[in-house]
């Protein structure tokens, strides 16, 4: 029953493994509810350090459409800050705060003053400051000569959560303007990300097609696009998942076939009689298979809780990998995932126990009685 | 005039056993009549478990005719031969074969669900019964929690479940006690007397004085009271 339960676990986990992390990603995309992002031509949202240029103009042109709702511009850079005769760094955002969906905030206030700063928890760790602390922000620094340059003091406005952010990533965002000016002349008007949100009922697919047209220098990815490319890339996840899956349901067939062929083996002489006293072969048959159902669904159930623990404990393993957004969950138990392991698992009970009690009910009565007296 | 419940009509059985060919039953010509109670004895191997899972239909004859209760079972398929034997035969066996999870009245009426008597029905049959046969106050017991003589009894309550014309058993006393065993003999005598027709192979001296008629086998052949 213990493989049984193993091998229910381990399939469990598999099924969520190949949902989990798509299903995690849309969840992720979906929650700020910015259908559309525009990253410069040909890449993905900061995948690179490539820029759009004229953040006024592209603004301009998607305001014609009146499918868009909402257009928040996203700058991207690094910034440094002086602690002590260390250099803390970190990555920011430069942010419209008022359609912005990058981040929550936890505490405090919004940067909505060119001399403000938000940071998360991990960042505010590193510092060791708090909200309402004065910083001196840079957006360059030698290391050569220990020099900044794009040199600020920024207030703490506030504590946020970057939606997208990765585990121990130090992560800040203030106005765009602000950036903008920090990062000198060659970054005005300049955007690493638009984020888009469209009318409710407008088809997201259209604005996208039609923002390509209009703004040929970038590429419109709608979450349905997103969700396709991160399929692409995490196609080995799913084909391992999928492997996996397909053996731990095979030793749990062969399992559940061994323990119904034993129990079945121990008891000929109880079914030959259960023939000879007038139950049909098809009845035999239906109670053998039942009893293959019971074992694997209560394998199934034992596998369930084993399951969910072993998944946990994995997905804190493989969420640690760097650079990944902490929101991203490897595996994620999804109720359909666990009724698909389960009807997975009472499918092949029921396959296991076709075979012995076919068999054992076609023995011929006689003989097995005979057999039976003899041992 | 009575009648015949059993006839047997040069009855052959043969087995292949590896290469070799076992004549089981050679030509073997019987009749019981019914409410007759009969046991069929001879030494180990003389044929009498086979001539009995004939009688039985739970096998088949290599030759010759075998009519129960005024049918052909010979040539009956699998399930003729399963409904034929849930309505008109009635078996016990030597180590009771009660189904472990089943209670005793669960066991008695096992039968009866199987002929789609109604629950309430199987339920009170199954009481009459294990009351019967001395059961009364055992009916939720399960198997593991009852003699060998009382699993006999709830075997052979279960074997009368669904009003056989004919009580097959075979070696019922084999596993029991002198005491228990004569307790099973009793019950078979008030049974043949209550008109229930009875066939038992036995090596039990006690169980076939019991009977009215003794039927002697050895190497196949019925050779003495046929």
């Amino acid at each position: 029953m213990l493989g049984v339960a193993i091998a229910a676990a381990m399939l469990l986990d598999m099924v969520m493994l190949a949902t989990g992390m798509r299903e995690s990603f849309r969840r992720l995309l979906v929650s700020r509810g910015f259908e559309l992002r525009l990253a410069p031509k040909g890449t993905l949202p900061f995948d690179t350090d490539a820029t759009i240029p004229g953040v006024a103009a592209i603004t301009s042109i998607m305001r014609s459409n009146p499918d868009i709702r909402e257009i928040s511009p996203v700058l991207g850079a690094s910034i440094h800050i002086p602690v002590g005769n260390r250099d803390v760094s970190g990555s920011v955002l430069g942010v419209d705060p008022s359609v912005q969906g990058d981040y929550e905030l936890l505490s405090g206030r919004d940067p909505l003053s060119a001399d403000a700063i938000v940071v998360n928890d991990y960042l505010l760790q590193q510092l060791g400051a708090r909200v309402g602390d004065t910083l001196s922000v840079a957006t360059g620094y030698d290391p050569q000569t220990r020099t900044y340059s794009g040199r600020r003091t920024l207030v703490i406005t506030g504590r946020v959560r970057f939606i997208y952010g990765a585990n121990e990533q130090s992560s800040a965002a203030m106005r765009r303007e602000t950036l903008e000016a920090m990062r000198g002349g060659d970054m005005r008007d300049r955007a690493s990300l638009f984020m888009v949100r469209v009318r409710e009922g407008a088809d997201a697919e259209r604005v996208r097609d039609w923002i390509e047209t209009q703004i040929p220098n970038v590429t419109a990815i709608s979450i349905a696009t997103a969700i396709a490319q991160v399929d692409a890339r995490l196609s080995y996840f799913r084909q391992l998942a999928v492997i996996l899956g397909a053996v731990s349901l095979f030793v749990g067939f062969l399992l559940v076939t061994t323990l119904v062929t034993v129990s079945v083996n121990e008891r000929a002489g109880e079914i030959a009689v259960m023939r000879a006293i007038g139950v049909s072969k098809a009845h035999v048959v239906q109670q053998i298979v039942l009893e293959g159902v019971a074992i694997s669904f209560a394998g199934a159930v034992l596998g369930l809780g084993l399951g969910l623990v072993t998944a946990r404990y994995l997905n804190t393993i493989l969420s640690a990998f760097p650079g990944l957004p902490m929101a991203i969950d490897f595996f994620l138990f999804q109720p359909k995932a666990a009724w698909s392991a389960l009807a997975l698992l009472i499918v092949s009970g029921i396959g296991a126990g076709v075979y012995p009690a076919w068999r054992a009910a076609s023995l011929p009565i006689a003989e097995s009685l005979r057999r039976e007296a003899i041992a | 005039m009575t009648q015949s419940i059993v006839s047997l009509r040069d009855v052959r059985r043969d087995y292949a056993l590896g290469a070799e060919r076992v004549h089981a039953l050679q030509g073997v010509t019987l009749d019981v009549e019914r409410g007759d109670y009969v046991a069929i004895v001879g030494p180990s191997g003389c044929g009498k478990s086979t001539l009995l899972n004939l009688i039985g239909v739970i096998d088949h004859p290599t030759s010759g005719t075998v009519e129960i209760a005024g049918k052909r079972v010979d040539a009956m398929t699998d399930r003729e031969a399963t409904s034929f034997r849930l309505h008109n035969i009635g078996f016990v066996f030597q180590r009771f074969y009660l189904m472990p999870i089943l209670s005793a009245l669960e066991n008695v009426a096992l039968p009866m669900a199987e002929a789609k008597v109604q629950r309430q029905e199987r339920q009170e049959r199954a009481a009459k019964l294990l009351a019967y046969v001395g059961l009364a106050n055992r009916e939720r017991h399960r198997p593991s929690e009852l003699s060998g003589g009382e699993q006999q009894r709830v075997a052979i309550a279960r074997a009368l479940a669904n009003g056989p014309s004919l009580l097959l058993a075979d070696e019922p006393t084999g596993e029991l006690d002198a005491r228990t065993g004569a307790e099973i003999i009793s019950l078979f005598q008030r049974l043949n007397g209550d008109g229930t027709t009875i066939l038992v192979v036995t090596h039990d001296e006690d169980l076939a004085s019991a009977a009215r008629r003794k039927i002697h086998m050895r190497d196949g052949r019925v050779v003495d009271g046929a």
